[in-house]
């Protein structure tokens, strides 16, 4: 009974928050922002050096054999520094694709196979977005696809099953989140072999995964606060020794940190197959995503003015967070999703 | 991260639970109130006598004599809950002042203390707050002075629970007034029914006494009834006000309510379907799920964190504030989902669940505020958790 991080857990965290830290700077996020040119590769390129695309593909195919909680750990420290990358896509791809023995398993662990996420269908069409297959051939259309951009593969949604295609038609849609691109797109040719079935439990993974990201870029924005907060003085004292201020402070620290222990108790409930796994992980994103909604506006309400401006970039981080809120299921949607998982519906 | 048992806990919850199924008939009933009810103290000693309460307490002290373990005591627990059966006596003479006098207690003081508060037959009352002296309680003044063998105390407390059934007050009184307020309290012992000592019951929102005042004129507390030093109580006092934050935000507690309430909402029927048919009320339903999950696994982390002699950190400091606020809002959304049924109280033909909803949420709304209010709990998580500066002090003069 250990309910806790492993040695090597703390370390890999540690590593990729390292990684974060010294490559990825809030300088180098707005450039990729402000699409200079360049500027993503560079960083693409960094990130492929840290091996983590064969996270989750089992040691034979060439990959590391970990779990979800260990790919939670890496996609938290993402979103702490605003790193757009792959990896959220390619690791649901291989927990959807990479069972021991397919090919596609190796292709991603070598970086051969890079995936885009179609998964809005799943919980949300509108705009008469969705895809049909028939066969080989594919037809429709999916809003706020992810990775999309040079993707080799796309892991999308069609009638009640998680599918593997190739991307066709793509065109960029433009949100309040300019580090991270989103899309329109369709989809070319499906691969009738690479066909998983559970939707629940490849939906749950993108759900544990996204709802990381939003604890990390949650927990800088706290971070942020207390540094402010502590530093800038207004009536001849910080306004962190105010109660005003450090209750905004505390609020948002209780209502962080159980968040915390819930993912981690989400992504081994889901490495473990529990049955609870799955109510869990819609759980987790939805409550996740209220606490962060919460922080991201109390954050910048700590930093007063400053907060507001482009100078101090905090917006970025807020708009991390109400964009992964809406992603792949706002949290209404999510609980009544779990309702349902757990026969609360009639 | 490993939640399973291994052989040796799964053997002892089996063991526990084994126990406690066949010896059910020794229980006592939801007839057998009273505090020292006979068939509550031959309960107690049975528990104490099965490992199954007063566990780590040393047995010449009357305890079970075993090392400390806390996923063993954590089992118990659970095993509680599971058979439905009374729970050991966990008032504050056992759960406050027992750990005090073992760790600060002369040995006179233990001998004539311990095993008799465990096995249920000493009842302890509180004296911390008074009217001056709540969230600042450093600030009392119920006052103790020296007189030969004897304190001569003078005073008032409140917000006293069982001070009306209580034998023994465990009380913290001033002795150096001139000294700086931390620095002149002392920590006493004595019996309640030394003449000069007043109860009175305070009745509060939900209707009963859970509470009292208790005053004091000129009585006479011999310096025996000391522990520690005197001038030293508040390290003493502080050594006990850690336990009683840790009580006050148990998840399976909380986890036990939030399943009377799915119940609830699966079983009343509300213009012909069932509560939890209605769209608004499953969301808010759903919503306070997560939290449980989320408590009771940020309570996983604690303990394991407590396994290893690790401080929990924030996970920890956080524990009473968002504990408490989710029972109130559990309790909450029952009396919204039960209509007008919800402000039905005390009696009736069409009260549900005995009027329990809306006493647990006025009674939730008193733990919010007592053991250390919401707002002290938001000074402790900035000040010690995030490392926030402290409040200044104001200059007086």
């Amino acid at each position: 009974m250990e309910f806790g991080l492993s040695e090597d857990q703390v370390m890999l965290q540690e590593t990729i928050r390292r990684f974060v830290a010294d490559e990825a700077s809030l300088d180098t996020i707005r450039a990729i922002a402000d699409q200079e040119s360049g500027a993503q590769n560079v960083l693409d390129e960094k990130i492929a050096a840290l091996g983590l695309d064969g996270l989750l593909v089992p040691e034979p195919e060439g990959g590391s054999g970990l779990g979800v909680l260990d790919a939670i750990l890496v996609q938290e420290c993402f979103g702490y520094g605003l790193v757009p990358s792959r990896f959220l896509a390619n690791t649901v791809a291989a927990y959807a694709f990479g069972a021991s023995g397919s090919e596609l398993a190796g292709n991603i662990a070598s970086g051969a196979a890079k995936f885009g996420l179609v998964l809005n269908d799943v919980v949300s069409r509108r705009d008469s977005s969705g895809i049909q297959v028939s066969g080989t051939s594919v037809t429709g259309k999916s809003l706020m696809a992810i990775n999309v951009r040079d993707a080799t593969h796309l892991l999308f949604y069609s009638d009640d099953a998680i599918h593997c295609g190739a991307p066709d038609e793509t065109s960029v849609v433009k949100t309040i989140d300019r580090t991270r691109e989103f899309f329109e797109v369709a989809v070319a040719g499906a691969d009738p072999d690479a066909k998983t079935a559970d939707v629940e439990q490849v939906f749950a993974v993108a759900s544990v995964l996204i709802a990381s990201d939003t604890l990390g870029a949650a927990q800088a924005m706290l971070d942020k606060a207390v540094v402010y907060a502590s530093e800038r003085e207004q009536f001849g004292r910080v306004i962190g020794s105010f109660q005003a201020v450090k209750h905004l402070c505390a609020e948002m620290a209780a209502k962080l940190e159980p968040c915390r222990a819930l993912l981690w108790h989400a992504a081994h409930a889901i490495d473990e197959n529990d049955d609870e796994a799955i109510t869990m992980a819609y759980l987790a994103k939805a409550h996740m995503s209220d606490v962060a909604t919460f922080i991201a506006r109390t954050s910048t309400e700590v930093h007063g003015g400053m907060g507001f401006t482009d100078l101090v970039g905090l917006h970025y981080w807020f708009k991390r967070i109400g964009v992964n809120r809406q992603l792949f299921g706002t949290p209404m949607v999510l609980r009544e999703r779990a309702a349902r998982q757990q026969g609360l519906v009639a | 991260m490993d939640l399973t048992l291994s052989p040796e806990y799964a053997e002892f919850r089996d063991h526990v639970a084994e126990t406690l199924k066949t010896n059910a008939h020794l229980a006592p009933g939801p007839n057998d109130k009273g505090l020292k009810h006979p068939k509550r103290l031959a309960w107690q000693a049975f528990l104490i006598k099965e490992g199954l309460t007063a566990r780590t307490i040393p047995t010449e002290y009357g305890g079970y004599g075993a090392e400390p373990d806390i996923l063993k005591s954590r089992i118990i627990a659970e095993e509680f809950a599971r058979s439905g059966l009374p729970r050991p006596l966990a008032g504050q003479g056992i759960s406050m002042l027992v750990p005090t006098l073992l760790e600060l207690g002369t040995p006179e003081q233990k001998a004539a203390y311990i095993e008799r508060t465990l096995k249920g037959e000493l009842i302890w009352c509180q004296g911390y707050s008074e009217p001056g002296a709540g969230s600042d309680l450093a600030a009392l003044r119920t006052s103790a002075v020296e007189d030969g063998d004897d304190f001569v105390i003078n005073g008032q407390k409140i917000w006293t629970s069982t001070a009306r059934q209580a034998d023994m007050i465990f009380c913290l009184v001033r002795t150096d007034p001139e000294a700086k307020k931390h620095h002149g309290i002392t920590y006493i012992l004595f019996p309640m029914d030394i003449p000069g000592i007043e109860v009175r019951p305070l009745v509060d929102m939900t209707g009963a006494a859970n509470f009292n005042e208790v005053f004091f004129t000129d009585v006479r507390v011999p310096k025996s009834g000391v522990v520690f030093e005197v001038n030293k109580g508040w390290q003493v006092a502080n050594a006990t006000l850690t336990h009683e934050r840790g009580m006050l935000g148990d998840p399976n507690a909380t986890k036990a309510r939030f399943v009377e309430l799915v119940e609830l909402m699966k079983s009343e029927i509300f213009n012909g379907e069932r509560l939890i048919d209605n769209p608004v009320l499953r969301d808010r339903l759903m919503a306070l799920q997560a939290e449980v999950y989320a408590m009771q696994a940020n309570g996983l982390r604690i303990m394991t964190s407590r396994l290893k002699r690790e401080s929990a950190g924030i996970a920890g400091l956080i524990v009473k504030l968002q504990g408490c606020e989710l029972n109130h809002q559990i309790a909450g959304l029952a009396i919204d989902a039960l209509g007008e049924l919800g402000v039905l109280y005390e009696e009736g033909e069409h009260l549900r669940a005995g009027g329990s909803w809306q006493w647990r949420y006025m009674y939730d709304l008193g733990l919010i505020i007592g053991g250390g209010t919401a707002q002290i709990q938001k000074n402790i998580i900035s000040e010690r958790g995030l490392g926030m500066p402290r409040e200044p002090k104001l200059v007086r003069g």
